[in-house]
């Protein structure tokens, strides 16, 4: 890793204090040889959103998995709303909602079935039709599961995950397979879960997801969050130099900078007029995060 | 899209795992009988059965006032205590463990008791209509006769219920030997079939090789052909029985038996689980 190059630290912890919903330390999973899970900690702060993000493999629905009490740990502490997973009851269940990865269940039964029903397991469900209504189902309320398409679905996976009223909010890859538009209604239903105080840990592959979505982003890779922090500092993103590009004649000139504002300043004096192909790029979470997970990549030097 | 309620924090008192399991019943039927495969394969395959063993043998007499067709209803009604629980579960559970089914339910704080008595509800609701089938296709067709002593009522009582209950428990845990949902019938199918071949539903059981009536006596689709043929046959077919008597007390005995053994094979081997997955 190339963490010692680095001045800020790339896992950026809550701040003291701070009301944790989820409270992970140096936990661990293996299976046989493979490390799935290998020393996560991190604090998930009451009312945020926090984005999960990792290639496939590094550990990311593991973690989460454990987190919602459906698979055991080796080792490490593990508090979610106050409770350790691997002893949740009912009572504890009743505070969590949960949007596993696909499912294909419920074909027989309609959406107002499927959501009625589920109501019934919570001691205190949010209002049927008002939660078929707020995930936009409201015209696909006496459709069957079969008939709906993959993102409808997710939809109803989502209905299903808030109906308890869940003060934590699990969503495993929400935005699978969705088409553009469908990801920015989905989007909109998410803020709007956060906006009343819902409590949302979000695993996606998507990093504008994450960015969009996100109150701060961990990276886990190779069952290890290397990095956690608002989407705009991660991996050091507000510290790292801008590059700025332009035309001279018919060469491509760049330069990396700490002050590409001065720096652009001095270049519009060098030119009557207009800069040609003139650009200030500064790296995206997508840079940032390949380049962490680059570096977690390649072995130490 | 809106959202307008803030997360609850009320401490409202649970739902009772009964009153859930009587919600689980209700969306297990549902579902059951709005898909047309277990549909068919539970109602219209032992009707089929009924109408072609019927027909091509239905009229061998097996001693004075008792015909093939009377012997293989009562059998069929066995069976279709087979079909409704061990079959039907031992092929939908791993289907649902495939499908997605019981996680979504494990993340939820419905208790676990109560899908099983969702499977317990459907599982008698079934069994109830398709005796129900049977026993008008055979009065209807084959001069089923509906017996009038109220003891005989509750022999069948007592079969239907302690065979019910010992297959809910097998097929709950043989759910665990299919690698998934969609081979289990491969594999469920063929065990019923080999049961009903040994224990005198499609053959006349003291007509069967000595060898396979001592097999089929360990398993409890015999004892349960017995007690529902002692239920539909005259008294006087008893003497066709193997042992020349309906042996009414070992019926039980071995059902109770297998209830037992049901419950502790359920409890050791159910998983919610896929292999490898926990």
């Amino acid at each position: 890793m190339s963490t010692e190059t680095t001045t800020t630290p790339l896992v950026v912890p809550a701040p003291p204090g701070a009301d944790l919903a989820v409270r992970v330390r140096g936990l661990r999973r293996y299976y046989g040889e493979t490390r799935a899970v290998d020393g996560v900690d991190l604090d998930v702060v009451r009312g945020e959103v926090l984005a999960l993000l990792g290639p496939n493999g590094a550990g990311k629905t593991t973690t989460t998995e454990i987190l919602e009490g459906y698979r055991k740990r080796d080792a490490g502490d593990v508090m979610v709303l106050g409770v350790d997973p691997a002893h949740g009851d009912g009572h504890w269940r009743s505070r969590l909602g949960i949007v596993l990865q696909s499912a294909s269940d419920l074909g027989d039964l309609t959406v107002e079935e499927s959501v009625a029903h589920f109501a019934g397991y919570y001691p205190s469900p949010r209002d049927v039709g008002e939660v078929i209504e707020s995930v936009g189902l409201a015209e696909k309320r006496r459709t069957r599961g079969f008939d709906l398409s993959g993102g409808q679905r997710r939809r109803l996976d989502v209905a299903l995950g808030i109906i308890g009223g869940p003060e934590l909010l699990f969503l495993d890859e929400p935005t699978t397979g969705f088409d553009p538009e469908a990801r920015r209604e989905f989007w909109e239903l998410i803020r709007g879960l956060r906006g009343t105080g819902t409590t949302i840990l979000l695993t996606t592959h998507y990093l504008d997801e994450a960015e969009v979505l996100a109150d701060r982003v961990g990276v886990i890779s190779r069952g290890r969050l290397i990095a956690c922090d608002v989407p705009a500092r991660l991996g050091g993103r507000d510290e790292s130099l801008a590059t700025v590009s332009w035309r001279e004649g018919d060469e491509v000139r760049t330069e990396e900078t700490h002050e590409p504002t001065r720096f652009v300043q001095e270049l519009a004096g060098r030119h009557d007029g207009e800069v040609p192909a003139l650009s200030v790029h500064r790296p995206s979470l997508e840079d940032v995060y390949l380049s962490l997970i680059g570096d977690d990549e390649e072995p130490a030097s | 899209m809106t959202t307008t309620t803030a997360p609850h924090t009320s401490s409202a008192p649970a739902p009772s795992p009964l009153s859930l399991g009587l919600r689980r019943v209700r969306i297990e039927l549902k579902t059951f009988f709005r898909d047309r495969n277990s549909a068919v394969w539970n109602f219209l395959l032992p009707v089929l059965l009924l109408v072609i063993f019927g027909s091509v043998f239905g009229n061998q007499d097996l001693g004075p006032g008792i015909t093939f067709a009377q012997y293989f209803v009562a059998g069929m009604i066995a069976s279709g205590v087979l079909y409704t629980s061990f079959q039907n579960l031992a092929i939908a559970i791993p289907m649902e463990r495939d499908d997605g089914t019981l996680k979504r339910l494990q993340g939820t704080p419905m208790p676990k008791v109560s899908y099983f008595i969702g499977k317990i509800g459907l599982v008698f609701v079934a069994y109830i209509a398709q005796v129900t089938i049977l026993v008008v296709v055979g009065v209807v067709f084959y001069k089923l006769h509906l017996p009038s002593d109220p003891a005989k009522w509750f022999t069948f009582l007592w079969a239907s219920v302690l065979g019910l209950i010992s297959c809910t428990l097998l097929g709950i845990a043989f759910s665990v030997v299919p690698k998934n949902g969609k081979g289990a019938s491969a594999v469920v199918s063929p065990i019923v079939l080999v049961l009903q071949f040994t224990s005198g539903v499609f053959f006349v059981f003291s007509q069967l090789p000595h060898w396979m009536q001592v097999f089929a006596s360990f398993f409890p689709l015999k004892w349960l052909t017995q007690a529902m043929r002692s239920v539909f046959l005259p008294d006087s077919a008893a003497s066709l029985e193997v042992a020349g008597s309906w042996e009414l007390p070992a019926c039980a005995a071995v059902l109770i038996a297998w209830c037992v053994g049901g419950l502790v094979l359920s409890l050791v081997f159910f998983r919610w689980n896929k292999r490898g997955q926990a």
